[in-house]
């Protein structure tokens, strides 16, 4: 787990790494799904998790927004700090907490209410309630998920009656209403078609500048296209981080020369 | 071979088709009978009379034919009966759902069908022996038949249906919209009530409905504990007679069939028949068009 130095953006508010994870395990049960996992993500920069399925890399990006809380039965052990706070320490308000952290999902998961409430929902919760405010927000929001522009008239429909491609769009808008510094992204594009595929990835690029972006992907292509570094996992352990052009050009794990080279998994 | 096949393919058919057909003659059959008696009734009590007389009397000296009391009485109890059912019923619903761990709901929701399964002349007298005697401690003056006590205990029959059907359908919406809920902030209670809710509208909504028909033909509990006034009334401490009531009234009585007074119950009948199918249909177009749809 080499560490490279070009990485640290300089200035960050708190030290160098936006998210830092030291000697982290997590079992589902008695099963241990994630070991002795210790990792460090500058702010702005776009890191992917790949590997084959059930690697752990899921399971892994649930972690930073306390996600698996919502499964019975996880222990988790180590540190998971984000902005040098320790989020499974006691202290933490867990639902102040995710607001800092906005996730988009494998499938595009829109609630059945109508485009303007959907991004709106976020700040709602937070007991904004002045019209104009939301109004403001929630075409930003759009705006920036490349989605205004073909919504614009038609705030009030439901979001159900979107294309798959711009139901993803629109839970990236809603993520990024509440305004997070982190976005973490399980695999956004999965279930999307080749066009609306490239709109993700040109917005994942675009997110960069105001997000520290995780992204879980099966797509090895995409991990290449997006990220500026790459962590590869296999049976539940962190075989390699480094920049993205290393792991897919010269990586110094045999596992990961196997992965990529599309030997298994 | 092939032939004996499908032969006896044909044979099955044929009995799934006699099956369902027992279930639609049966409806043909009951909205007939009711029909022809209603009609021969409407032939001797016009039809304005029916519906706008303020009195319902076919068993006294001086008959008037109104309706209003027995659905005033009718929509009375149900009323009670949904005013306590639909907030307790879909409270329960959701904490077990998004509050109670999964081994609690185990034990509890099929504790909670049981009391589907208590006999309904079982609650009258609970009704009339228990409730109405605790509710004269608190309120002074209440009759000791009215509709106040009959309501609550119908209501706490129908606590079943709403919970056990609403909870079907917050389990039904998928698991994704709760992630995406808590991903945003979202505290347990926003999740539940901004999101999953919401979701289940269209399969609570018709749990409701159904609750509704169920207290808008219940019979026992009133006609042990209402008393059996027909009394054009929405004073819950008053007594009073539901449609329901009154058929058994009659039907368990000495009046001659095939007489006027006889074919009030079918006239009544059909009244309470028409309810209970638009609330059907009601529910039945519900479920078609708010269905939302999750793949």
């Amino acid at each position: 787990m080499v560490q490279k130095d070009s990485y640290i953006t300089e200035g960050s508010p708190y030290g160098i790494y936006k998210l830092r994870v030291e000697g982290l395990n997590l079992y589902y049960g008695t099963k241990q799904a994630l070991k002795d996992i210790s990792i460090k993500i500058a702010p702005n920069t776009v890191t992917a998790f790949i590997g084959p399925s059930g690697c752990g890399k899921s399971t892994f990006l649930r972690c930073f927004n306390r996600m698996n809380d919502l499964i019975e039965n996880v222990t988790i052990t180590g540190s998971v700090m984000v902005d040098d706070i320790d989020i499974y320490k006691n202290m933490i308000d867990v639902y102040q907490y995710r607001k800092k952290i906005g996730m988009v999902f494998q499938k595009p998961n829109p609630f059945p209410k109508s485009i303007f409430e959907n991004v709106a929902f976020g700040l709602r919760i937070n007991g904004e309630s002045s019209k104009s405010v939301l109004q403001g927000i929630v075409e930003s929001a759009l705006r920036q998920a490349a989605l205004w522009e073909e919504v614009k008239d038609n705030l009030n429909k439901s979001a159900l009656t979107l294309s798959g491609g711009q139901q993803q769009r629109l839970c990236i808008a809603r993520a990024i209403a509440v305004k997070p510094s982190v976005l973490l992204m399980d695999e956004p594009a999965s279930s999307l078609d080749p066009i609306s595929t490239a709109k993700i990835e040109e917005l994942i690029y675009q997110l960069k500048d105001q997000f520290t972006i995780v992204i879980v992907t099966h797509n090895m292509q995409q991990a290449a296209r997006v990220s500026d570094k790459t962590a590869f996992f296999y049976l539940g352990e962190l075989i390699e981080f480094d920049k993205t052009d290393k792991i897919f050009t010269n990586p110094s794990k045999e596992a990961t020369q196997n992965y990529i080279t599309g030997r298994f998994g | 071979m092939n032939r004996i096949r499908i032969r006896s393919e044909k044979v099955i058919e044929w009995i799934m088709i006699l099956c369902s057909l027992v279930s639609v003659l049966t409806t043909i059959g009951i909205i007939l009978v009711l029909s022809v008696d209603a009609f021969k009734f409407f032939k001797e009590v016009p039809f304005v009379d029916f519906l706008t007389d303020t009195q319902w009397t076919p068993l006294f000296e001086d008959k008037h034919f109104g309706i209003m009391p027995l659905l005033s009485g009718t929509l009375l109890t149900t009323t009670i009966a949904i005013l306590l059912a639909v907030p307790v019923g879909i409270t329960i619903a959701v904490f077990l759902n998004e509050y109670a761990s999964k081994k609690f709901t185990s034990v509890v929701k099929p504790l909670l069908e049981v009391l589907a399964a208590v006999p309904t002349v079982v609650y009258g007298f609970f009704a009339l022996q228990f409730v109405t005697p605790l509710l004269q401690k608190v309120i002074p003056g209440l009759a000791g038949f009215n509709a106040l006590s009959p309501g609550i205990v119908m209501g706490i029959m129908i606590i079943p249906y709403i919970t056990s059907l609403s909870e079907d359908a917050l389990r039904a919406v998928p698991k994704s919209l709760r992630e995406a809920a808590y991903g945003l902030g979202a505290n347990r209670f926003q999740t539940a009530f901004k999101v999953i809710v919401p979701a289940a509208n269209s399969g609570i909504v018709v749990s409701v409905i159904l609750a509704i028909s169920r207290a808008l033909g219940e019979t026992m509990i009133v006609a042990i504990a209402a008393g059996q006034q027909p009394r054009l009334t929405f004073n819950p401490l008053e007594s009073v007679e539901t449609i329901t009531t009154y058929i058994v009234q009659v039907s368990m009585g000495d009046v001659p069939q095939d007489s006027l007074e006889y074919r009030t119950i079918f006239a009544a009948g059909i009244t309470l028949f028409a309810f209970t199918f638009l609330l059907n249909n009601i529910s039945f177009w519900m479920r078609k068009k708010y269905q939302h749809r999750y793949e």
